[in-house]
């Protein structure tokens, strides 16, 4: 028996322990936010928060987040006003919105770590996480934004 | 099969002008989405409804992957019939003919249907406003709708359109001919940027994508493909699949029959619980294939072959004076051949699909860009009436053409029947990469004659690609007329002697179009060779271009006897005007600096201008290549002239996406083949440009126009390769000639 924590609550879970936590959040707990892309930690669109750290969900068994807390796009904000988002939507940042809630997830960790990044420190965080659709100027801006640095 | 496309297109055409021109015979058609019926008392168009608390239901029958197109055409009915925007709710349209097409490619969504929607705004408001003219025994000409109301000025009434739908859906329905537009000035919504409707689900995740989707009790599914296109199963051994938790069963489809179209591939699918038992299960399954005839595909021996054709006479397709009496005649002839490998649609969501086959009838779920070529291919796979087939479409992780070919909804539907439950068809990155509809190889000849001044005298284009036919006629090798018609036969140079020739090769494996199609290769040869002839010249590469694209013209391609497509549209509507194509050359110049900018030790600039969806577009392109030979994008400047523009904040996000899409294409794309089998399989083979490879920041100029609208989605993609190459010879002296670029050194 696996415990967690997925967006603050408690959760069992008695599969198999290799399971990806992707599709446990996404077929198991019908949290879909998290998306499904490449399957090998190439592009981001599954990215989460395991302890307040971003993770890729497609490459992060389950046994590894027994006793952890997960945090999901579903549970960043309780109304979708988290900074970053706020921002997101200020920029129209979206084109499919795809990748997005991996890319959001991934500046979100950044600005925990970094709350004023530069260039090349958005540059080199946000590079594991792909936007077929081309969004990447908007993405820059929206966290600067967010951030509070000037674009 | 490609005609049966051709006569749909043309259909469609049909279809809209007797629906149009008549315009009663929209009106009165009371069906909309099973959803909103019901709740929906009157209903005066197939794209429009009223609830009996005035909020107005518009529906959007195109499929949104992205360019904003849910909200942009509700956005246009809404603004006609004076509706206030909160009070509209969007429904999405299930597969219906009725609609028109809703075949979401080829850039025409705006095109197609803006006027369909101010129609049934237009009509709808006259009957509002007619109705409130009754009610207050007023002449209707006095009462004007304004946001969600009538009101009658001279006496100060007001009716909110709640009010009014019971007597407005009695009012007759107005011709066209009565029918009064609003003004551009009087627009509300129209050329604003309206946040898109789905923008909150957005960045929440509440968003619904076709991977997303869900059926009561549904089965999860992940199949085995033959790795050769075409491999028939020999047998297969699902003992230790079944073994896997979660698995229910497995299941075998039947491979397809020539020409492949939008069937099924055919394999062997396990179905489970959830995503990752089915998974787990396939890795199980042992399969054996006889792999067929394509197994000889080899991807550079298709490479020579293709070069070989474009160095031989191929088939005329365009032909002004006499090329080779010039090139006899000329002091001075050049020549390049050009090379552009295949390439993969990678939308960041792979195919999936939910189908629930019960009583006779299938209901899916898809990220579609087709929901009626999903009724067709379901029906056709099935057996069943394509009334039968409802497709709900849900939004879309991407298309960029891929998914307007519903082979995996069909796929759903077949094993839904087998299993008697629903079922997810589940494509992996690397399913969507080996089994993709391609964008075609190609190669081209280029041979020129110059002038004193080195502007020519004659040109020569010879373009040789395997055709998107033969997805629909097996074996076919001729090019389609729209092939032709993106760049080949269409090209607005002024030159006095000037053929373009075609040749045909086969490729075994799928064809399909991906965003911007035959434009992408042959803006990339025609951009490079200017820019080798304007190099030749020692000329600068604007001033050059607009000397080889001479004075503003409309060009008359049937005088030259040309079988020109133009998007299915006449080109008295839509001319191919050089003076439009001139002004978007002058306006990146102007916005980019180019006059200022010093090619030369790492850094160049580089121009590229393409006419194609009827939409002008011209890219200039920064690049920076540094020691060790690593290219930079700095900045891309891109003026686009796409006549009347609905939302320009989402006509921006299109033409900034496409620079990144042209950078990936040109920079790293390429899909190889040994053996028959594709030889990449997900990002770390197949990349596309990530944050710090793509430009860092494109701007995006539109050319102000009352001009007839034309496509945003595909047209910022032809002129960047291009562009980038040019950018890269300016810089370092490096010609690149076949794409991608990091196959070349550039250190
Ligand atoms: S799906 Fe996890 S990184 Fe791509
Ligand atoms: S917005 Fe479509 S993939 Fe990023």
């Amino acid at each position: 028996m696996i415990r967690l924590k997925v967006n603050g609550a408690s959760r069992q879970f008695d599969g198999d322990p290799d399971m990806p936590l992707l599709w446990y959040l996404r077929d198991l707990l019908d949290l879909t936010g998290t998306k499904f892309s490449c399957g090998m930690g190439l592009c981001g669109a599954c990215t989460v928060h395991v302890e307040g750290k971003a993770a890729r969900a497609c490459v992060t068994p389950m046994k590894s987040v027994s006793g952890k807390s997960v945090v999901t796009i579903e549970g960043l904000s309780k109304d979708g006003t988290h900074p970053l988002q706020l921002a997101w939507k200020q920029c129209a940042v979206a084109q499919c919105g795809y990748c997005q809630p991996g890319q959001i997830m991934q500046a979100a960790a950044l600005l925990r770590e970094k709350p004023k990044p530069t260039d090349a420190e958005i540059d080199s965080a946000m590079q594991g996480n792909i936007c077929r659709c081309g969004t990447y100027q908007r993405i820059r801006q929206a966290i600067k934004m967010a951030a509070g640095v000037k674009a | 099969m490609m005609r049966e496309q051709n006569v749909r297109m043309v259909s469609r055409r049909g279809f809209l002008e007797t629906m149009f021109s008549a315009g009663a015979m929209v009106l009165g058609v009371q069906i909309l989405p099973e959803e909103a019926q019901g709740a929906v008392s009157w209903q005066p168009s197939v794209y429009l409804g009223f609830e009996p608390s005035g909020t107005v239901v518009i529906v959007a029958h195109r499929s949104e992957m992205g360019t904003g197109i849910r909200t942009a055409l509700p956005m246009v009915l809404a603004d006609e019939l004076e509706a206030d925007w909160k009070q509209v709710r969007i429904e999405q349209a299930i597969g219906d003919a009725k609609y028109g097409s809703q075949n979401t490619d080829g850039s025409c969504s705006i095109r197609d249907f803006y006027v369909a929607m101010r129609d049934a705004g237009a009509s709808a408001r006259l009957m509002l406003e007619r109705a409130a003219a009754a009610k207050w025994n007023v002449p209707a000409s006095e009462c004007k709708a304004q946001s969600h109301q009538v009101v009658h000025a001279k006496s100060g009434q007001k009716a909110g359109f709640g009010e009014l739908v019971a007597l407005a859906a009695k009012q007759s329905v107005p011709a066209k001919s009565e029918l009064v537009y609003k003004t551009p000035a009087e627009f509300r919504y129209v050329g604003k940027d309206v946040p898109v409707v789905d923008l909150d689900g957005l960045v929440t995740g509440s968003a619904v994508f076709g991977y997303d989707a869900k059926a009561p009790g549904m089965l999860y599914a992940s199949i085995e493909r033959s790795p050769v296109f075409g491999g028939q199963l020999k047998s297969y051994d699902d003992s230790e699949t079944k073994k896997v938790k979660g698995v229910v069963a497995t299941a075998t489809i039947d491979p397809f029959k020539p020409p492949h179209g939008f069937q099924a591939l055919g394999g062997v699918a396990v179905l489970a619980e959830n995503s990752w038992a089915a998974m787990q299960g396939r890795k199980k399954l042992k399969v054996n294939w006889e792999p067929g005839p394509n197994a000889s595909w080899e991807s550079g021996a298709l490479k020579q072959a293709l070069l070989e054709a474009a160095r031989k006479p191929q088939k005329v397709v365009r032909n002004v004076g006499n090329v080779e009496a010039e090139f006899a005649r000329a002091a001075k002839t050049f020549e390049a051949e050009y090379y552009v490998p295949m390439l993969a649609h990678a939308a960041m969501e792979p195919p999936a699909a939910v189908a629930e086959f019960k009583n006779g009838k299938v209901t899916a779920w898809a990220p579609t860009q087709n929901p009626q070529a999903v009724q067709d291919a379901v029906s056709a796979a099935l057996g069943i009436p394509k009334s039968d087939v409802i497709c709900h479409v849900t939004l879309l992780g991407g298309g960029f053409g891929r998914k307007s070919k519903p082979d995996y909804v069909v796929e759903a539907a077949l094993l839904s029947k087998q299993v008697g439950r629903p079922v997810k068809v589940i494509w992996s990155r690397e399913e969507d990469i080996k089994f993709d509809y391609f964008h075609t190889v190609s190669a081209m000849y280029f041979k020129a004659a110059t002038d004193a001044k080195g502007r020519p005298t004659a040109w020569l284009h010879r373009s040789v690609f395997p055709t998107i036919g033969s997805t629909f006629v097996a074996g076919a090798t001729d090019a389609q007329d729209f092939e032709l018609g993106m760049g080949l036969v269409d090209l607005p140079f002024d030159i006095p002697n000037h053929r373009a020739e075609n040749g045909g090769v086969k490729n075994p494996v799928r064809i399909g179009w991906m965003r911007a199609v035959a434009n992408i290769y042959h803006a990339f040869g025609i951009h490079s060779f200017v820019d080798e002839l304007a190099h030749a010249a020692g000329r600068d590469r604007v001033e050059y271009l607009l000397d080889v694209i001479g004075s503003p013209r409309k060009i008359d391609l049937a005088a030259q006897g040309v079988k020109y497509w133009n998007n299915g549209q006449p080109l008295e509507k839509y001319p191919v005007d050089t003076g439009r194509l001139r002004r978007v050359i002058e306006l990146a110049a102007e916005k980019s600096g180019w006059a200022n900018k010093k090619s030369g030790q790492g850094r160049g600039w580089g121009i590229a201008a393409h006419r194609s969806f009827l939409t002008y577009v011209c890219a200039v392109v920064e690049v920076e290549v540094d020691a060790a030979g690593r290219v930079r994008i700095p900045r891309v400047d891109v003026a686009v002239d796409a006549g009347t523009i609905v939302h320009p904040d989402r006509v921006r996000a299109q033409f900034e996406g496409a620079a990144v899409f042209g950078a990936s294409l040109a920079l790293m794309g390429e899909i190889t083949g040994a053996k028959g089998e594709v030889q990449q399989s997900n990002f770390h083979n197949y990349p596309v440009a990530r944050i710090h490879e793509a430009p860092r920041m494109t701007h995006v100029h539109v050319v102000p126009s009352s001009e007839l609208p034309a496509g945003v989605g595909e047209p910022g993609v032809p002129p960047i390769a291009p562009a980038i190459a040019n950018a890269i010879f300016a810089a370092t002296g490096k010609r690149i000639r076949e794409l991608p670029v990091k196959r070349h050194k550039l250190a």
